[in-house]
């Protein structure tokens, strides 16, 4: 697995990706792909604030819907291009999330859970019931697809599969610096103790703010692309389900590690493709999933393969270590 | 006069039913400190046992009530021994996400089960009562009525006996109370009974005028949550007063602001109310 | 170097912290002692802004600190450690470190993005503070273990160490023995010691009273919130006052 590291890792990986298509036996296929790869970005930015900062935020799907409302509304209502109105997805999602942020990260714990429950709430009433401009439960029907990028044109299955793909590596290539950089660290810090890290020096809510607004930022980006691609909305996605669907993805593929979002939403994805027969039941099987996986097996898929190799890597270690001590000793003893 | 009687009587019996599942809430709350997000759920199985039990069994009103109480009363001290008892150590957010596990296995559950059609529950109490000239739906009276006789039942039981008297004395103080020899497993155990049989009994009491559907839960849960910020985690006359308030403010918005935005109510009620005071209302400042 | 006037701490209708003066001289080992619910940590909390006081008077060098937020207050150089230490236990001796000198650094998420130069020299130079401070609590060889695998003791040098990564002047340690063993003890002692050689300030809680008694400069004893003596250790160990209280809470729990 040593292969699986560092920049052979990244590049086996994004090949994997850019192969699939080869593999796809159908559209189907990459219309299942595209759409896990999506939700693995928004499930990113909700890794960040929940993984790696420690507050539950419970109404993230809201956020994926006011990028995708931001979207369809601006394409559809005021002709925006298309690619404007998906610059603008992450915007709008972040400037909400920075003033829902303000107000709810001075919460603590089940307050701030509590919170975004609500808030995640609020933001589907307020879609579902503003006719006017957001369609009310009808939703928003013929939202243009991305719009050609000088030669490049985003027709097919395959070409829209590779624009998703595109934006997946970005969001996790920024994701990577961020959290193993001196930010990541203060986000970590946070999740392990919030009175350790104030006591440290860290402005708490300064920085559970910017990582809130990153992970709503992500959210809207994920939901501008969901809009380009589906090509319609409703309410729904906003949903508590969604984000409940996206914890599920978190905590199988292992909740604050950089691929756990992405290997989360992949494994559920296809294996709810496998589980058709059981269609909207197929929480009968998730639910009690998502309480043994947190009972049992808190670390997720990538979670458990960093912890086997951390294991490997200590023993090393303590091996080196004593046979430098060793080695010393025993020039001290020559000397 | 009429007009504003019907809306003090739908804030009563609104308020009758959000108190009594906030009550649960609070008092899980109390004792082991988890937001139970799957209350909800057992709201809903709630009135999913009483229907059936009705429905398919032609079962009595009120023992439908007392089967659904038991079932859900028994469920939800399973999802203590099972799930919330393992995870009493671990890190705060997973007690909450499995909670939501279990809320998901609840729904998804009830669905496969008995599908996803809105149903509607059969009262015997569908007449209209007559009082000093003011007219008013029997069930309603019936919701009000019930929440009342077992607020006041569940107030003897917790200050007079002396099984009660530990829930208070193990949400005042878990170290305490173990020092002074409270069994903290039975102690759990009954408090997630007494939780669950009180969210089952508020949706027995409350299906008849609403309807049964697997997501019936849903905004009932967020309002108990809503409640018991309201009224301070794990106070129980907060949870009373907090579930009158919601009643009353959602009854009289939906008549006089918009029924199509009465639900937001209360949501934007916690959010002001968080945003001037993030410790929650009646907490005592710790800061 | 901290001067503390008629501080008062009430939580609803306990008052926890009542009106206690007092001033820690720059360079000095000040402890703080006193029975179980005391206090004491509570007093630690004012002074680190973790908690805001009802009344009174924080100074430290100088200036009023008194409604600070503790991260503001760690900036002007007080670090303190806790009563029981918290680690990332899933992650290095070292990688648990390196955030401790945070503070001093100013990268943000636009340095993140453009991976600035900025960003690697603070990083770097987090490193360094990392090994710089290892290597003075002395636990150079731990540096690449699980915070989660060390013994009880190394623990504490780890706290201490974080302490450190901030460059503080003035150390507040919450019971830095709790929980050791008593030849461990005196190696923490030493430690403590050492600090102050290097011109840091230290205040420390402690039960344990053979160790207190051998280092403390000044003692300062509180009793349900209130200061009822102050001194070195040799007048406090006379003092009726200080007996009284102790022997009275010994009673009390016997
Ligand atoms: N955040 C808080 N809210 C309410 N009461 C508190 C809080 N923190 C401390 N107290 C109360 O203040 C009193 C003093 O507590 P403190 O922790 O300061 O004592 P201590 O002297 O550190 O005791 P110990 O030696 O056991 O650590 C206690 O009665 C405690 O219950
Ligand atoms: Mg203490």
């Amino acid at each position: 697995m040593k292969y699986l590291q560092g920049k052979a890792g990244w590049a086996i990986l994004i090949a994997l990706a850019l192969l699939f298509p080869l593999v796809a036996g159908n559209n189907y296929q990459l219309y299942v792909m595209s759409l896990a790869f999506i939700f693995a970005i928004s499930t990113a930015g909700l890794n960040l604030i929940t993984g790696y900062t420690g507050q539950l935020n419970l109404g993230h799907a809201g956020f994926m819907a006011i990028g995708a409302y931001t979207v369809g509304i601006l394409t559809v209502t005021y002709e925006w291009p298309f690619w404007g109105a998906f610059a603008m997805s992450g915007v709008v999602a972040g400037v909400i999330g920075f003033f829902v942020g303000v107000v709810s990260l001075r919460l603590k714990e089940h307050f701030f859970a509590i919170f975004t429950l609500c808030v995640g709430f609020i933001i589907y009433l307020i879609i579902e019931k503003w006719d006017s401009v957001t369609g009310g439960t009808v939703g928003i029907i013929g939202i243009p697809g991305p719009a050609p990028i000088g030669p490049i044109t985003f027709d097919s299955a395959i070409s829209q599969y590779y624009l998703v793909v595109f934006f997946l590596v970005v969001s996790l290539w920024l994701m990577h610096r961020i959290v193993n950089s001196l930010l990541g660290r203060t986000f970590i810090a946070i999740r392990n103790s919030d009175d350790l890290a104030q006591a440290l020096g860290i402005n708490l809510m300064r920085n559970k703010t910017l990582s809130f607004v990153l992970s709503t930022f992500y959210a809207g980006i994920a939901g501008g692309l969901y809009a380009g691609y589906v090509r319609f909305l409703g309410p729904d996605l906003a949903g508590t389900h969604y984000t409940f669907d996206m914890i599920t993805y978190l905590l199988v593929g292992g909740i604050g590690t950089l691929m756990g979002p992405v290997a989360g939403s992949l494994l559920v994805a296809w294996v709810t493709q496998s589980l058709q027969f059981l269609q909207d039941y197929r929480m009968v099987v998730f639910g009690p999933l998502l309480v043994l996986l947190v009972i049992f097996f808190p670390h997720g898929i990538v979670g458990f393969y960093y912890k086997k190799r951390m294991e490997r890597e200590m023993k090393k270690r303590a091996a080196e270590a004593s046979r430098a001590q060793a080695v010393k000793k025993e020039a001290g003893t020559n000397a | 006069m009429e007009l504003f009687f019907q809306l003090v009587l739908n804030g009563l019996t609104l308020g009758s039913v959000y108190g009594l599942v906030a009550l649960g809430l609070t008092l899980v709350y109390g004792i082991l400190h988890v937001p139970n997000f799957s209350h909800g759920a057992l709201y809903m199985v709630g009135a999913y046992v009483a229907f059936i039990l009705m429905s398919n069994y032609g079962v009595n009103y009120w023992v439908a009530i007392a089967g659904a109480a038991v079932v859900v009363g028994v469920l939800a001290m399973l999802s203590e021994r099972l799930v919330f008892h393992p995870l009493r150590d671990a890190p705060p957010i997973h007690d909450k996400i499995a909670a939501i596990g279990i809320l998901l296995f609840l729904e998804a559950g009830v669905m496969a089960i008995w599908g996803a059609d809105f149903r509607r529950m059969p009262t015997p109490y569908s007449g209209i009562v007559d009082i000093f000239g003011l007219t008013a739906p029997a069930q309603r009276l019936l919701i009000i009525a019930g929440a009342f006789v077992l607020v006041v039942a569940l107030h003897l039981f917790l200050k007079k006996t002396i099984l009660g008297s530990t829930i208070i004395a193990m949400a005042q103080n878990r170290e305490g109370a173990a020092l002074v020899g409270i069994n903290a497993t039975k102690v759990s155990l009954l408090t997630f009974f007494i939780s669950g049989a009180l969210a089952a009994v508020a949706a027995g009491l409350f299906a008849p005028i609403n309807l049964v559907y697997p997501a019936m839960g849903h905004l009932v849960i967020m309002k108990a949550f809503v409640i018991i910020v309201l009224g301070g985690m794990g106070s129980i006359p907060g949870a009373i007063i907090g579930g009158l308030i919601i009643g009353f403010a959602e009854s009289f918005a939906g008549f006089y602001i918009s029924t199509h935005y009465k639900d937001l109510v209360a949501f934007l009620l916690l959010v002001v109310i968080l945003s001037v005071r993030p410790e929650g209302l009646f907490t005592k400042g710790v800061r | 170097m901290l001067k503390i006037e008629n501080l008062t701490k009430q939580f609803g209708g306990l008052t926890a912290v009542r009106d206690v003066s007092v001033t820690f001289e720059k360079g000095k080992i000040n402890a703080i002692i006193g029975p179980n619910g005391a206090g004491k940590t509570t007093f630690f909390n004012l002074i680190s802004g973790m908690h805001q006081p009802t009344s009174g008077r924080i100074i430290f060098k100088g200036v009023d600190v008194t409604r600070m937020r503790a991260d503001q207050v760690a900036r002007l150089g007080v670090a303190r450690t806790f009563q029981t230490t918290h680690l990332f236990d899933n992650a290095t001796v070292f990688d648990n470190l390196i955030v401790g000198h945070r503070l001093r650094t100013k990268s943000g998420f636009w340095d993140v993005v453009f991976n600035t130069k900025r960003l690697r020299e603070e990083e770097k130079a987090c490193r360094k503070k990392a090994e710089e401070v290892l290597e003075f609590v002395g636990l150079n060889h731990a540096a690449y273990r699980l915070a989660g695998d060390i013994s009880q003791e190394e623990r504490k040098r780890v706290a201490f160490a974080l302490a450190l990564a901030t460059e503080p002047d003035l150390v507040l340690l919450d019971e830095p023995a709790g929980g050791v063993n008593p030849e461990e003890t005196v190696g923490l002692a030493e430690l403590i010691k050492k600090m102050v050689r290097h011109g840091l300030t230290v205040c420390l809680i402690e039960h344990k009273m053979d160790m207190i008694m051998g280092m403390a400069d000044k003692i300062m004893v509180l009793d349900h919130g209130e200061k009822i003596a102050e001194g070195t250790p040799a007048e406090i160990q006379r003092n009726p006052v200080v007996i009284e209280a102790y022997l009275g809470s010994e009673h009390a729990a016997a």
